[in-house]
């Protein structure tokens, strides 16, 4: 327990604190620090390598930062044994953008997985709680069904029911309108709103869909090149003046800067990001 | 833009050897870590509340080892004819076919069931091990497994493992059963032998080494095949393309380690 819960403080969900990552020689996160709030949605966005997806698979603790903090849910993931992170995991859901449904079982056995797994309840009563969480998510009547008779649409509203079966305190959606037309993916949207009202969980969505985002965002964070470009509302986030934010709302190429050294590097093959050979 | 490298085809040549070299020696590293991953969670899983499922064992042992039991069956008496046909026929050069049994009995039991079953367990089961570990890699399905909070290897590797090390074994008692039966009737069509007669001489002739002999060896054979369809399957890269070369891979290195392990195994335990 952290020093803010001691005096009466709630800390919130997701903490995350000068983090910094690679991936090989390159370094990918350079210096990030934002939080999710209790309650709220937090719509991380950006551009194709804004580092945003790889933000994502380091709050889920699927890899290790080189440094910083990241605490989920008042606990420092680095320093997790493989049980307490497990342990953590049974709070937190994920819906993966292509759903990551297992081809070999039909929807109602994905989405009663988890029970399956960490509870002792009986298949009735699994099977119970697995069609209130298709009807949540419209899909009821679905779930004799296999992931490969689904639409897309359908495919993520059965990865959004698995990622709540367990009532989680949190959710990590990783573009959840990726591939899909405006409707479907509007419904998605107040399918999102409409969990976090009910449940009244956090919820992290990754994304890089402009109207998505200021639908269902109550805070927005911009990353560009590894690095925290904005954190706020819509509202003040549609009120920035920076250039490159400006690019991002307006759909424009971003100039790619680079210095003449570098270009000639470039130019010779000797691109000093990736290791020069000698 | 591609890098330029500048440096002498030496270097060059050398470099490629040594990062194959250490790719190499990580996979065998993985493939250990993922033995004792799995024997960890096959034996302290209860405990953790996290028990290998029964039921994911016996899906493996179905794919493994019931669905293989007719092609198995074919080529176990293939090869047992196959062997009575050579074994008489270079026996009779020195007017010894007579004694073509104990050449039977013994190459079927020590070597040919076990190997030509691991090879099609390797073939059928390690590719298709590799396939879905591979599929699910590219579907973000592992880590779905993981932030679920369910270990893959508990989940995924202990039950084939597990299922392999049970099915290879007993599939090959099942093909020596299959290739002695059908290489004693070809000795009884040729030599005339009697089948009560034929089974009298193979009893005479095995001991239960001989018998033991073969099955370690297709122990050691169902873990080769399963860590190595598991370590391809997870090193896969590059979509659909990308797990149809780990398949193939898995095959190649699955059927080579099983040769090259038959080979150690008979020279350290005949010798």
């Amino acid at each position: 327990m952290g020093a803010a819960a001691a005096i009466g403080q709630r800390e919130h969900p997701v903490e995350v604190v000068d983090l910094v990552t690679h991936y090989g020689p390159r370094m990918i996160l350079k210096g990030v620090t934002m939080d999710v709030r209790e309650g709220e949605i937090m719509v991380v966005m950006g551009g194709s390598g804004s580092g945003k997806s790889t933000l994502l698979r380091y709050l889920l603790g699927l890899e290790r930062a080189t440094s910083g903090t990241i605490r989920v849910l008042g606990q420092d993931l680095g320093g997790l044994s493989h049980r307490e992170i497990t342990d953590l995991r049974k709070k937190m859901g994920v819906a993966f953008q292509g759903g990551a449904l297992f081809s070999s079982m039909t929807v109602g056995e994905n989405i009663m997985l988890p029970l399956y797994e960490h509870t002792d309840l009986d298949r009735s009563t699994m099977e119970i709680m697995a069609r209130i969480k298709l009807e949540v998510v419209d899909l009821a009547g679905f779930e004799h069904l296999m992931p490969a008779e689904l639409s897309g649409g359908m495919i993520k509203r059965a990865a959004f029911a698995r990622a709540v079966i367990m009532d989680p305190r949190i959710l990590f959606c990783d573009e959840p309108s990726a591939g899909l037309d405006p409707v479907v993916s509007s419904a998605l949207d107040d399918l999102i709103l409409r969990l976090r009202d009910a449940m009244g969980m956090s919820i992290v969505v990754v994304t890089h869909e402009l109207e998505s985002a200021f639908k269902i965002a109550d805070r927005v964070t911009v990353l560009d090149h590894g690095r925290i470009l904005f954190i706020g509302t819509v509202d003040e986030l549609r009120e920035q003046d920076n250039a490159r934010i400006q690019n991002l709302l307006n759909r424009r190429a971003q100039p790619e800067i680079i210095d003449g050294d570098e270009y000639l590097r470039r130019l010779t093959g000797e691109n000093m990001d990736e290791g020069t050979i000698q | 833009m591609p890098a330029v490298d500048r440096r002498p085809p030496f270097h060059r040549f050398a470099d490629k050897v040594g990062r194959a070299t250490i790719a190499g020696i990580e996979e065998v590293g993985s493939g250990g870590v993922l033995v004792t991953q799995s024997l960890f969670w096959l034996l302290f899983g209860p405990q953790r509340r996290q028990p290998v499922r029964m039921a994911a064992v016996f899906v493996q042992m179905m794919e493994i080892g019931i669905y293989a039991i007719p092609i198995i069956g074919v080529l176990a008496a293939t090869i047992g004819v196959m062997l009575a046909i050579q074994g008489i026929h270079a026996l009779k050069i020195f007017g010894a076919e007579s004694q073509v049994v104990f050449g039977i009995a013994l190459s079927i039991t020590r070597e040919f069931a076990p190997l030509i079953t691991g090879i099609l367990v390797a073939g059928r089961s390690g590719s298709a091990l590799a396939a879905r570990i591979g599929t699910m890699k590219i579907n973000q399905e592992i880590d779905a497994l993981s932030v679920m909070g369910i270990e893959p290897v508990r989940y995924l590797v202990a039950p084939a493992l597990f299922a392999a090390l049970v099915m290879v074994p007993t599939l090959t008692v099942f093909s020596d059963l299959v290739a002695l039966y059908a290489a004693g009737l070809y000795v009884g069509f040729d030599l005339g032998l009697s089948m009560a007669a034929y089974v009298d001489q193979v009893i005479d002739v095995l001991s239960v080494d001989d018998v033991m002999h073969g099955l370690g060896k297709s122990a050691i054979f169902a873990v080769l095949i399963a860590i190595i369809g598991v370590v391809n399957g997870a090193s896969v890269t590059g979509g659909a393309e990308g797990v149809g070369k780990v398949t193939t891979r898995a095959v190649v290195q699955s059927i080579a380690a099983i040769v090259v392990t038959d080979m150690v195994f008979a020279f350290v335990v005949t010798r």
